[in-house]
């Protein structure tokens, strides 16, 4: 089979994230470079938070994904030079995280922000009358917050700059 | 010394500091005295842990270090540079907190400065850092301003803590002379008195936000010690219990 970069990346949409299972590497922005080389196929990626504990599970996970769906040998590596932030996220990503009931990030334009301590849209009603109840939620990159229109508490992906 | 002793000296008290108010930060789980406070310090264990495993990494990788893990819980007491302020035990929820809020003022302000520094492979960790740790000092600065206007006997808890925590605070700025002009001079980073003019600055604002009272740097005594190896008797203690699992099989794979 005559591998294609293209080839790579619909593979590696196909690798979700273990905490989040609609998004895949690739919907997180997750995925910094892919090669071709003559022992196989080379993936750099970066995690979304540093101390993140799913790494290595999301690097085998990809390896074994890749190597299913392409046939060849699959290296991954951890990016030391670039660094996630939540704008990596794919306009696709925020919708799908809306559907799974987890607000997504909020765009980041400067450097710090204090808008998230209020009016993260709900993602059951949209409204905006919210507040955040904590800055830490059931993973390192989700907030809790409080729909004061629908009751709702709900989570949020935390914009991260 | 070199610059690369200078140098790890320093990512080694930064990575100790934080690997050890990481493991306080841990023992909350379950002690909370809310659901939400049981998470937070729970998952800024988390990322304290994770972001002394990344500076563990950089000593290894680039500067001839051992393997993070058999650094991390193999050392003997006196190698560790932690400073005695992270290494106190937990108290009580005002003490914690208090600690929690110099603590990672005093982390924002380094990771700031380290972004442009002129060893590389700080400058991306840095970044990484200062954003997360902008969530650190989010939920430290909330509960501070809301303790501190829930009443007389909130309030004043929350000024003797920090009459408290303000002397070991300065424990963080140690300085190390010789390490010191080293890394300056080779724009690594500015050096701590440096450091701790800007934090003193930042807290300093945010105390009279909350209407507490900032001690004079003058009239406390700074607790030093850690970054030379002498550490309080509740090191010892803690390093047992945190190493006790890794030292069953220290070549185990999980």
């Amino acid at each position: 089979m005559n591998i294609k970069e293209s080839d790579i990346y619909k593979a590696l949409e196909l690798v979700m994230d273990p905490e989040i299972p609609v998004l895949s590497v690739i919907d997180l922005g997750m995925i910094t470079g892919v090669s071709l080389e003559e022992e196989g196929v080379h993936v750099k990626m970066i995690p979304t938070f540093s101390a993140c504990p799913a790494v290595d599970y999301i690097k085998q996970n990809i390896r074994t994904a890749l190597e299913k769906e392409l046939d060849t040998k699959v290296t991954v590596e951890i990016d030391r030079e670039a660094t996630w932030n939540s704008n990596r996220m794919s306009a696709g990503a925020h919708e799908k995280l809306k559907k799974f009931g987890i607000a997504p990030p909020q765009l980041q334009q400067g450097e710090e922000r204090a808008e998230i301590e209020l009016h993260t849209a709900c993602p059951h009603c949209n409204s905006d009358n919210t507040y955040l109840r904590s800055p830490f939620g059931s993973t390192l990159c989700r907030a809790i917050h409080y729909c004061r229109n629908c009751g709702y508490v709900f989570e949020h992906f935390k914009p991260l700059g | 010394m070199t610059k690369n002793d200078a140098l790890a000296r320093l990512l080694t008290s930064m990575a100790d500091d934080a690997l050890i108010q990481g493991h306080r930060n841990s023992e909350w789980t379950g002690l909370g005295p809310i659901m939400e406070e049981d998470i937070a310090f729970s998952s800024m264990a988390q990322d304290k842990i994770g972001h002394a495993w990344a500076l563990y990494r950089i000593l290894q990788e680039d500067l001839g270090g051992q393997d993070p893990d058999t650094f991390a819980f193999l050392r003997n007491e006196k190698d560790y540079r932690s400073c005695h302020f992270v290494e106190l035990p937990n108290g009580e929820y005002d003490f914690s907190l208090m600690r929690h809020f110099l603590f990672d003022h005093a982390e924002t302000i380094r990771y700031q400065q380290l972004r442009n520094s002129s060893f590389a492979p700080l400058r991306p960790l840095a970044e990484k850092l200062k954003g997360e740790i902008k969530y650190h000092t989010l939920h430290a600065n909330a509960w501070i301003t809301q303790l501190c206007r829930a009443g007389e006997e909130s309030y004043a808890r929350m000024q003797t803590a920090l009459n408290i925590c303000f002397p070991l605070a300065l424990g963080i700025f140690e300085p190390d002379n010789e390490a010191g002009e080293i890394l300056t001079a080779e724009g690594i980073y500015p050096g701590e008195a440096i450091l701790k003019e800007q934090w003193l600055d930042r807290v300093y604002n945010l105390c009279a936000a909350a209407g507490l009272n900032l001690p004079a740097e003058d009239a406390v005594t700074p607790v030093y010690g850690g970054r030379k190896g002498y550490h309080t008797e509740y090191l010892q203690p803690l390093l047992e219990e945190m190493g006790a699992v890794f030292r069953m099989d220290p070549q185990a794979t999980w």
